[in-house]
């Protein structure tokens, strides 16, 4: 210290700075870890056959969570399906046709600030043009929202895919006679399939646990409901209603459904994440 | 010149049947996928346009005085959206505060300590942390994380910046455990991972060269991070941070749960609980009666987009320019 006070220092500035740094990514771990074990804790003990054979309870009462299970897998499966055709073909315009003009530079644009707008004002959304003008609140309009949400997504995932595909398969296809859209879609779409689909399943991890969009859409349903002009129950609207409830039994149930939540979205997402990995590999 | 006997006409026709299907077949896909990018625009278009609509009586009603007036009552059917809109942005800045330091440390871990073989699995955990539903981390607050808070954190918090005066104020109160401090807290958690990614992707496309350069010079890591990474990256680190912003300014279920949902303003301490744009929103709107009050909420989901749009398009922007920077790799 003595000798070289200045260098010391940058020594020691150094070492704090760097152990800062790893207290960081602990500090972010620790969250991970933290929440993914208490709700793994509380939500297990909340497993019963029940869960998915009832219907979910008036207050005080005992049941399950079939009927918010069933109706968050149709509104999902629903948006999924409108969301990625819709998706995919913006994402093939993005990568194949629009390198440089004005209309894909403003969809780009577009389509990221979508990508990370408030879920809640799309849900706003669907109100003023589908729920009020219906006049009762639907599953359909709780589908049409997160299909809102998968489309960025997709388009996303399906341009940055393609993109990913070396020119020389699409010149080696051109040269053989082909038209554009044969190899679009028999050669770049097809060599992008792997990728494609990750971005798919992300959409649905991203929609699955979506609460915000479905509050003023699909509202809930208290009953077994699969009638897409009506209310229709789905977990995250549910977990929300008993987990604010002064109930310890709806709080059970509500553990137990953000525990299938929680559990089917990271278990999408890291599906999601090893399929990309071997495509990159090969 | 020879005339073509019958079997190269055939072939010659074969041709350019196939070459005028291929020309249809062109057009019509060109086109069915120029519509969907077109639609893409639409609905941005529609949001906002729909929003005004459905706003429209409130902002004839209020005008540009809705931003202003604290007073929240549907029964005197008087609406100001100046609580709600406080506790976004606080509860956006607080987050930003706790945020950016750790996701700069994590981003700096990740490019630059980590050892090769831990990188990978270590970025996606991070990832991973992002993908947790923000239901999840609402209830997890609210239940779990909040009673932990008031108990250990508050009074901790409360018996040391608590007794700096004027500092002090922001940590006077009843320990509640949820409030605008929880939802602070809960909102940095869920944006470190968009900031953090951000940053190491922007770190990471700085030139070898430069940072071998200064290495060279006998530079610590710290120093080049801190002066040759950071002053490179800077617009990209700039639009990571807008984008984590954007991310907690329309965060509506995390938020809702440990914030206190009070339209009340009591004074200025992070333990009193408040009331967010997007909480409000959650909270009323279903059951809002049809008219100045429903109309009010769609205004006050205006406000929010309208925020949200400028700070995403900001954060856009100088994310574009960090990859033109790039030289269009």
């Amino acid at each position: 210290m003595a000798f070289f006070p200045l260098a010391q220092r940058r020594k020691w500035t150094n070492r704090v700075a760097l152990t800062l740094s790893m207290c960081a990514m602990t500090f972010g771990l620790l969250w991970l870890i933290w929440i993914l074990v208490t709700v793994t804790g509380i939500g297990v003990s909340a497993l019963k056959p029940a869960l998915f054979m009832e219907m979910t309870p008036p207050p005080g009462g005992q049941g399950g969570l079939a009927n918010a299970i069933a109706g968050s897998m149709v509104m999902v499966v629903l948006a999924t399906l409108l969301g990625t055709p819709i998706g995919i073909l913006t994402g093939i315009f993005l990568a194949e046709y629009g390198q440089r003009g004005w209309l894909a530079e403003i969809t780009r644009f577009i389509n990221d600030l979508l990508l990370s707008a408030p879920s809640i004002v799309i849900g706003l959304f669907m109100y003023e043009i589908y729920v009020a003008r219906r006049g009762s609140f639907s599953g359909m309009a709780g589908a049409l929202a997160l299909a809102l949400i998968v489309i960025p997504v997709v388009v996303r995932t399906t341009e940055n895919m393609l993109l990913l595909i070396p020119n020389t398969l699409r010149e080696a296809a051109f040269a053989l006679g082909a038209s554009r859209w044969k190899v679009i879609l028999m050669v770049t779409v097809r060599a992008a399939r792997a990728g494609i689909m990750t971005g798919v399943l992300l959409a649905v991890a991203r929609i699955a646990g979506e609460t915000a969009p479905l509050l003023f859409t699909a509202l809930s349903n208290q009953f077994w409901s699969l009638d897409l002009n009506k209310p229709m129950a789905n977990l995250p609207v549910t977990i929300f209603k008993f987990a604010m409830s002064p109930f310890p039994d709806w709080q059970r149930l509500a553990w137990a459904g953000v525990f299938l939540i929680t559990l089917g979205v990271l278990a999408i997402n890291i599906l999601a994440r090893t399929l990309l990995a071997k495509r990159t590999e090969n | 010149m020879q005339i073509p006997s019958g079997l190269e006409a055939e072939n010659l026709s074969e041709a350019s049947r196939r070459k005028k299907v291929g020309w249809i077949g062109d057009w019509l896909f060109l086109n069915l996928t120029r519509g969907f990018a077109v639609f893409a625009l639409l609905i941005l278009l529609g949001i906002i346009v729909a929003l005004i609509i459905g706003a429209w009586p409130a902002i004839k009603t209020f005008g540009l005085g809705f931003l202003t007036s604290t007073d929240w009552s549907p029964p005197k059917e008087k609406f100001g959206a100046l609580i709600p809109i406080y506790g976004t942005l606080v509860s956006s800045f607080l987050a930003l505060v706790i945020a950016v330091p750790v996701s700069f440390g994590i981003a700096l871990f990740l490019t630059e300590l980590s050892p090769n073989w831990l990188r990978r699995p270590l970025g996606i955990a991070i990832e991973l942390l992002a993908g947790i539903p923000s239901i999840v981390y609402g209830m997890w607050g609210l239940l779990f994380f909040a009673p932990l808070f008031a108990k250990y954190a508050q009074p901790f918090l409360a018996n040391t910046f608590g007794r700096i005066p004027l500092l002090g104020q922001l940590f006077a109160g009843p320990h509640f455990g949820i409030g605008m401090l929880t939802a602070g807290i809960i909102l940095a958690v869920m944006v470190i991972p968009f900031i953090a990614s951000v940053m190491r992707d922007v770190f990471e496309v700085t030139p070898t060269l430069l940072k071998e350069s200064a290495y060279g010079l006998g530079c610590t890591t710290w120093e080049v991070v801190w002066n040759v990474v950071l002053p490179y990256t800077r617009v990209g680190v700039v639009g990571g941070i807008m984008l984590g912003l954007g991310r907690a300014l329309g965060e509506t279920m995390a938020v809702t749960f440990v914030i206190g949902n009070s339209n009340a303003f009591e004074g200025l301490s992070l333990f009193l609980p408040g009331n967010s744009i997007t909480s409000a929103l959650a909270n009323e709107f279903a059951e809002a009666e049809e008219g100045l009050h429903s109309a009010s909420l769609m205004y006050l989901g205006l406000v929010l987009f309208a925020i949200t749009l400028a700070v995403l398009t900001a954060s856009r922007l100088l994310l574009l320019r960090i990859q033109k920077q790039q030289g269009g790799r």
